[in-house]
């Protein structure tokens, strides 16, 4: 435990001294604040738009930005130090290649989280001011919550990356196309096969095939609760025949501890 | 029932090889190190030595054969207390470039259970006390080198291995680091020091081991190794000029090279041979050099090569 701790804190640090914390956190801020005054803009209003077209909104940014946050944060964490031959060194350390993983997962989620809490609890903050409404509490909870979450299940798929390869550039390489793959293609070919291919998908598939894809559940768990007018798409459909939030939150659960044992699996049988 | 641990080496290699599907990194080898014994690990690179760390590391595990160290198996989950009380220094290692020397020792300390006070002890002790609070990325090569010796002996460990430790050290710290070497040993703590062959790394070594493309060459204590390979020692007498090349007896050891004086005599002949120089009453001065630990290297390296050109040549007969 101590092992880990003292990994998960110099992790942290790191976070800190590269400034990431500080950045990510400001991105969030500034994005969500801007969203929340500006988001009505389209209908030709500055001011508070109403709270869910305000979540609509965030979430749909969030959906690309912390995966792809997430990723570039985590995806030298193994590799880097496998390069600079710290990882040899760690390894022949009382320290066990879970109780690194965990560490490293803990100081690193750490930061995602922490920036996730502060960078988005800012813009509550601004709306509860604005609206005087307590349900802004209620939803942002949700909203945070899912963005940690899903925060930290890329930085466990980074790990899986960082883990498989040898060079870090590779390892870059990688992350953007998985960044790409989750963010951009999979909803692309849901599409596709919701349009391309008649009556061959019915509402319950296309849902279960959404839980392939961590950035969907969040989208799911965020957008579920609100109008269906702030909402469309191959979305729209899926929250028709949606899952409790409870379901919903313990998928993304499992995408993040899939992946954690995946990387240590991988870990374990890497050749130093 | 005795204590193991007592009695059996501190490490122990049974017929020890590591295999990978394209190489045979270390094939069929033993050894044994006890307390407080300094072992030279010499060879090329690829030679297997870092492979040989490793498993004493319990980094990779062994495709045969035993490893046992301070009783039980590097690699096994009960060797949990036996990696806190081994050092190593990686051949190659940068650390955290970003953090301060200080921090990167405080963290290592921290893995091993230590405080930051017992990090700037060991500072103090290697000599980058007064760099400590300077980024990494801005140490000298020999800063570097002398923050990982740092990271090694961190908690006194009472197993320590050393891969190159004194490249990029200047002369003077190399000494100073063959005195820690020393000092450690007295302490009771065994040293494997992982090199190409080192000048001056004769007297602080207790056996050496010479490997290449992994196997074992040859082992023993240097005096062993001298006398096995059976070079000649290197005898400079000065002053007696043509007299040299007079004397039938003293003529056999002379080299080849007609203006060298340098005299090639066996082992077994030096102090007759002497002898026989200190009755010139011309003689001003004589240099006596025993084959270096270099030449002992290159001796067993060159006789390897020839034993192995003579198995292809013989498989090309075959064929």
């Amino acid at each position: 435990m101590k092992a880990i701790l003292a990994v998960a804190s110099k992790e942290f640090h790191d976070g800190l001294r590269n400034s990431w914390l500080l950045s990510i956190t400001l991105i969030f801020a500034v994005l969500s604040i801007g969203l929340t005054y500006f988001g009505a803009a389209a209908s030709g209003v500055v001011g508070v738009a109403s709270l869910s077209t305000t979540v609509a909104s965030l979430a749909s940014l969030a959906v690309f930005l912390i995966p792809l946050i997430a990723l570039l944060l985590s995806y030298d964490s193994f590799v880097g130090e496998q390069e600079s031959g710290t990882l040899l060194l760690l390894l022949t350390y009382p320290l066990s290649k879970t109780q690194l993983l965990l560490g490293k997962f803990v100081g690193q989620g750490g930061i995602i989280a922490l920036a996730t809490l502060v960078g988005f609890g800012s813009s509550a903050v601004v709306l509860y001011w604005q609206m005087d409404d307590s349900a802004v509490f209620s939803i942002f909870s949700t909203f945070i919550l899912s963005a940690v979450m899903l925060g930290l299940s890329f930085t466990a798929i980074a790990y899986l990356i960082s883990l498989s390869v040898t060079e870090k550039s590779k390892a870059a390489g990688l992350a953007l196309i998985t960044w790409f793959l989750f963010a951009l293609v999979f909803d692309l070919a849901l599409l596709a096969l919701l349009v391309g291919v008649e009556q061959g998908v019915s509402q319950q598939g296309l849902t279960q095939l959404m839980m392939l894809n961590p950035s969907d559940i969040f989208r799911l768990v965020n957008l579920a609760g609100l109008d269906s007018s702030d909402v469309n798409g191959a979305l729209a459909i899926a929250i028709q025949s949606s899952l409790s939030q409870g379901q919903l939150f313990s998928l993304l659960l499992t995408w993040v501890i899939l992946p954690l044992v995946g990387a240590t699996f991988i870990f374990k049988k890497k050749k130093l | 029932m005795s204590d193991p641990v007592k009695t059996a080496p501190l490490v122990q290699l049974t017929d020890v090889g590591k295999h990978y599907p394209k190489l045979t990194a270390l094939n069929t080898l033993s050894m044994h190190l006890n307390e407080g014994e300094v072992l030279g690990l010499f060879g090329h690179n690829g030679a297997g030595k870092t492979t040989m760390m490793k498993l004493i590391l319990g980094v990779i595990s062994p495709s045969h054969g035993q490893v046992q160290v301070m009783g039980c198996r590097p690699d096994s989950k009960a060797a949990w207390h036996m990696r806190a009380q081994v050092g190593y220094l990686p051949e190659n290692v940068s650390f955290y470039e970003q953090l301060t020397g200080l921090e990167v020792l405080t963290y290592f300390a921290r893995l091993k259970g230590f405080d930051k006070k017992h990090a700037i002890g060991l500072l103090e002790q290697v000599g980058v006390a007064h760099a400590m609070k300077r980024q990494v990325k801005t140490y000298s090569k020999g800063m570097r080198q002398r923050l990982g010796l740092a990271q090694a002996f961190i908690g006194q460990p009472k197993l320590l291995l050393l891969d190159e430790p004194t490249v990029g050290l200047d002369p003077i710290a190399t000494a100073e680091f063959y005195q820690t070497v020393d000092q450690l040993k007295s302490q009771g703590t065994s040293v494997i020091l992982c090199s190409h062959v080192l000048p001056g790394v004769e007297q602080h070594i207790d056996r050496a081991m010479i490997l290449s493309s992994g196997n074992m060459l040859a082992s023993g204590s240097l005096a062993q190794l001298r006398k096995q390979a059976n070079l000649p020692t290197r005898i400079t007498p000065y002053g007696l000029n043509g007299a040299l090349r007079q004397d039938s007896h003293l003529l056999q050891y002379l080299n080849h090279h007609p203006d060298s004086d340098t005299l090639f005599v066996p082992e077994a002949n030096k102090l007759t041979t002497l002898r026989q120089l200190l009755a010139y009453e011309a003689l001003l001065n004589v240099d006596v050099e025993p084959a270096n630990l270099e030449q002992v290297y290159q001796y067993y390296l060159t006789q390897h090569q020839a034993e192995q050109g003579q198995q292809l040549q013989l498989e090309e007969g075959q064929s």
